[in-house]
């Protein structure tokens, strides 16, 4: 019995531990490493940054970099607009999304699998050709502008590839599974009574899904939008191939820095500030809900 | 009080609901009088729920008219019955309070807040929730959930309170305890109850009066002891407390009785010749275990009937002896007795050569 016990707890330090592990491993380690270098010069060398420690074995770090993001307006403007493309994007997948999973797990069993089979279908393609797909169907003379010719609506071709507006569309299809997925989850789970309790209670429909199915569902709906919306601040391919040239989107800004201007410093940096916009807010939320559910006891 | 009350305070005419080809239920006319207890009873899978769903208003009759304190309330949506559900999971908001719980029918009506704390407060008293008003649901225990439940559904004074196995869920011993408070309750306030349940003993204690479903119909409607005593259908007399049948044919009639031929008997049963049978009609003859006199000495009454088995079997069970006991024709019966002599000694053993015998009046004929 004792032994017994103490597998059980060995077991559970193991199950604990493993991520802790992940985290050291895949976050803190890297994270470690990006802070170093956006300390550090940029040189001509391989790798292209000063050491930490020079020569003589003293420190030799510098601020440079962060005050220069903060000096040109350019990088404030690029994370505002990451930051408005990527909110754009988690709210439209929440309007599309939240009927969307609301309605499969409202279906029938037999029919719920293979609707949840057609939300992850895509991702049996590859995400590049599907983009490239969006490229065929949106350009000048791709399928839509195409179509909306032949009905006569427009003479000429609209331009729809290569602005923002695309990269919205891109982003908001690409993630949309992320946000159904979760919001599914939650939804299935609920019983169905409680809204027919409400309802009996005097709540109209609408008052009985404000009151009841909205709150239950807010985990699901917090953690869809964190699906969407932190990949879609950082997203690189999508502004790249839809947007226009003068798409600044962080992603884009950050691989700029790294592969063409090779300023890794410079390129660390606005990694760690994108990190730290996507935690702060995170962990200010999590405080808050911690908060919240200690009052309601 | 009884002459005041309107007999046909719920009025179910014709009433069928099918999910796309399956009927759930099966035209169903049903009257309840104001402020019955009353019982809708049937085994698992026959539409017990399907039929009180119809009357809070979720789900739509396929065919059929429901009315309430006579008003047609068919196409009334849920939200403005007066009408509450108690549901079979409780369905408590788990994101509220309990006291939150209990006050969300008079928010959602608009009612001042000092008239809320005084409604909550009183029906927190009724159902005895007073320490736990500021609990969440998840710290309930299941009778504390139960109790939830009700509060909620009765602080709106309905009219009618439906009850979806409001027992099933607790354990046996509060099942009982909560039963009487159940019937406390619903005679303190007067508010016509409509409790369906699969637990046939249940049925019979709460209820005023019990209707026996099945497949979707209404098979019996009557009181406790008419559903006993007179069961008219095989159905019946099987699904309330246990029953023995011998199915035979009559041989003969005369002013009073039938005599009926039944094979497993060995003989002729006589029972009284309420459904004006002729000679040659199938008819089954059912007797309750405790309607069955078991002697060793051919019973004296001639007007009884006496078959002659041997006991294959006993139990004691303290108040009542249970005995099987094997007619002639290889037929097993139940028969029980009451202990009424104070006695370590049984009276009959096991393989001992005894009569059974009843009265013809304890016959239930049962014509299919
Ligand atoms: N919404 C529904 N869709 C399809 N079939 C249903 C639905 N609700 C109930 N049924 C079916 O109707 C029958 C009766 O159900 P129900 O009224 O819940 O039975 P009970 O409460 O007596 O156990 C069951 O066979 C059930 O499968
Ligand atoms: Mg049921």
């Amino acid at each position: 019995m004792a032994s017994l016990i103490q597998k059980d707890r060995l077991w559970w330090h193991i199950t604990v531990l493993v991520p802790y592990l992940w985290l050291l491993l895949f976050f803190l380690l890297p994270f470690g490493i990006i802070l170093k270098i956006s300390l550090a010069e940029p040189i001509l060398a391989q790798p292209p940054f000063s050491p930490t420690f020079d020569d003589t074995g003293t420190l030799s770090i510098t601020a440079d970099n962060f005050a220069f993001l903060f000096s040109d307006k350019l990088y404030a403007l690029t994370y505002l607009k990451s930051v408005i493309m990527a909110a754009a994007a988690t709210i439209c997948c929440l309007l599309l999304g939240f009927p969307i999973a609301y309605g499969i797990a409202r279906s029938q069993p037999r029919t719920r699998s293979l609707l949840l089979l057609l939300i992850v279908l895509p991702f049996w393609i590859s995400f590049l050709l599907r983009v490239y797909a969006w490229m065929g169907l949106l350009g000048n003379y791709g399928v839509i502008n195409n179509f909306l010719m032949w009905l006569g609506i427009t003479e000429q071709p609209m331009q729809i590839l290569y602005t923002d507006f695309a990269i919205f569309l891109g982003l908001t299809y690409s993630y949309l599974p992320f946000m159904i997925l979760p919001l599914y989850a939650t939804l299935e789970r609920m019983d169905l009574d409680l809204v027919d309790a409400a309802m009996d209670l005097g709540a109209s429909r609408t008052t009985a899904f404000w009151d009841i199915t909205w709150p239950l569902a807010r985990a699901g709906v917090i953690a869809g939008c964190m699906l969407v919306f932190i990949p879609a601040m950082g997203e690189y391919v999508i502004p790249f191939l839809l947007g226009g040239p003068d798409a600044l989107l962080i992603g884009r800004v950050l691989f700029d820095e790294f592969y063409v201007n090779r300023d890794w410093p410079l390129a660390s940096a606005v990694a760690i500030m994108l990190l730290l916009l996507l935690v702060v807010p995170i962990v200010i939320l999590q405080k808050n809900q911690a908060r919240d559910a200690e009052q309601a006891t | 009080m009884n002459s005041t009350r309107n007999p046909c305070f719920i009025r179910i005419r014709g009433v069928s609901k099918l999910f796309g080809d399956f009927v759930a239920v099966d035209n169903v006319d049903l009257d309840i009088a104001q402020g019955e207890l009353f019982s809708i009873l049937g085994g698992s899978g026959c539409g017990k729920t399907t039929l009180l769903r119809i009357l809070a208003g979720f789900e739509k009759p396929t065919t059929g008219r429901v009315e309430i304190d006579g008003v047609d309330v068919t196409d009334i949506p849920a939200y403005d019955r007066p009408v509450n559900m108690m549901f079979q999971s409780y369905a408590i908001f788990p994101h509220m309070s309990v006291e939150k719980n209990i006050a969300y029918g008079l928010r959602k009506d608009k009612v001042a807040r000092a008239e809320i704390a005084k409604w909550v407060d009183e029906v927190i008293e009724l159902v005895q929730l007073g320490d736990f008003r500021k609990r969440n649901p998840e710290q309930l225990s299941g009778g504390q959930r139960q109790r939830v439940a009700l509060a909620r559904a009765l602080i709106k004074r309905p009219k009618v309170l439906l009850l979806d196995e409001p027992l099933a869920a607790l354990d046996k011993k509060l099942r009982e305890h909560t039963q009487f408070e159940l019937m406390n309750i619903q005679h303190e306030l007067g508010i016509t109850f409509v409790v369906v349940t699969h637990d046939q003993e249940e049925a019979m204690t709460l209820s005023t009066r019990i209707a026996v479903m099945d497949k979707g119909r209404l098979l019996q409607v009557g009181e406790p002891k008419e559903i006993y005593e007179y069961p008219e259908t095989r159905f019946v007399a099987d699904f309330i407390g246990t029953i023995n049948t011998f199915d035979g044919q009559v041989s003969a009639v005369d002013e009073q009785h039938i005599h009926v031929d039944c094979e497993t008997a060995g003989g002729d049963l006589l029972a009284f010749n309420e459904h004006e049978l002729k000679p040659g009609d199938k008819v089954c003859i059912a007797v309750r275990p405790e309607k069955i006199f078991i002697s060793r000495e051919p019973p004296e009454n001639n007007e009884d009937i006496r078959v002659k088995g041997t006991v294959d079997d006993l139990g004691y069970l303290g108040n009542l002896s249970l005995y099987r006991v094997r007619l002639e024709s290889g037929k097993v019966i139940l028969v029980s007795q009451q202990n009424r002599q104070r006695s370590a000694k049984r009276s009959i053993e096991w393989e001992e050569q005894i009569w059974v015998s009843w009265r013809p009046r304890s016959s239930i004929v049962l014509v299919n």
